[in-house]
């Protein structure tokens, strides 16, 4: 059961790819509220200057491939350790597969609309 | 016949093992009561960490409304300051932030102990301790930053 749904197909590889995406992570929202404490009065022009920049683009893509690792590995497990037959009985796998199914449906929503932000404006 | 016999007994045998050996795997005793399970400070803080993963796993649609909106135009900036106007987006905002910001802080202290920080039971306390003052601290500040 256990190998079929994470991400990496291994434990450590999970383990891995989540503190990875977590320093990502991490780094970007530092980075955005360090924008916010430098701008404290930040107007469009200000805004639209920092997400114009090509390597703020790849920091942001960046992000949200993060993100969208760091989600799944966070909800496959949080769902691997709730949602089993001590909880659920015999519909367990069925209502595991659904929550997970949800999450990537999610998941993907954010990888796709995310690309559109940064680059359609 | 006498070996057919012997033969089935020990097939009975080996069948009845290996089916005891497979259930006792689900008579294993499990303690799911939580009013007989004890939270110390180090559990709350771990299980915090879980819960607002969840929550801004799902906030996190919030941030990108906003950030689509503030690129697209001036006419888009604006509004998300007009949204951010009413209380409940104010709330609601803060609340996402403030999940973030504690994932972040208890995520830090993860990391710290992924490498060995304060592995020990007092070090968990203290460590426990600390994510919680500083995640306090930061939701009074994002709090009078959003407000």
């Amino acid at each position: 059961m256990s190998n079929v749904t994470n991400l990496g197909r291994s434990g450590l590889s999970d383990w891995v790819i989540q503190r990875f995406s977590a320093v990502i992570l991490a780094a970007y929202t530092f980075f955005i509220l360090g924008s916010f404490l430098i701008h404290p009065d930040m107007d469009y022009v200000q805004w639209k200057t920092i997400f114009e920049n090509n390597l703020m683009r790849i920091f942001s893509l960046v992000t949200l491939a993060a993100l969208c690792a760091h989600a799944w590995i966070g909800m496959w497990t949080v769902s691997t350790d709730y949602i089993t037959a001590l909880q659920f009985g015999k519909r367990a796998t069925a209502v595991r597969l659904l929550f997970q199914a949800g999450c990537i449906l999610l998941i993907s929503v954010y990888l796709i609309w995310g690309i559109q932000i940064l680059w359609g404006f | 016949m006498r070996v057919f016999i012997k033969f089935a007994k020990g097939l009975a045998l080996l069948t009845g093992r290996l089916a005891e050996s497979i259930n006792l795997k689900d008579k294993r005793p499990v303690n799911l009561d939580i009013t007989t399970i004890k939270f110390p400070l180090a559990a709350i803080t771990s299980l915090l960490h879980r819960l607002s993963g969840i929550f801004i796993f799902l906030g996190v649609a919030l941030l990108l409304y906003f950030l689509d909106l503030s690129l697209q135009s001036e006419s888009g900036f604006a509004l998300v300051l007009e949204l951010l106007d009413s209380v409940f987006v104010k709330l609601l905002t803060w609340a996402v932030v403030a999940g973030l910001l504690y994932h972040l802080i208890a995520g830090c202290k993860h990391l710290l102990m992924d490498m060995g920080v304060g592995e020990t039971k007092e070090g968990a306390h203290t460590g426990a301790v600390t994510v919680v003052v500083l995640a306090l601290i930061a939701f009074m500040v994002a709090g009078v930053w959003i407000g």
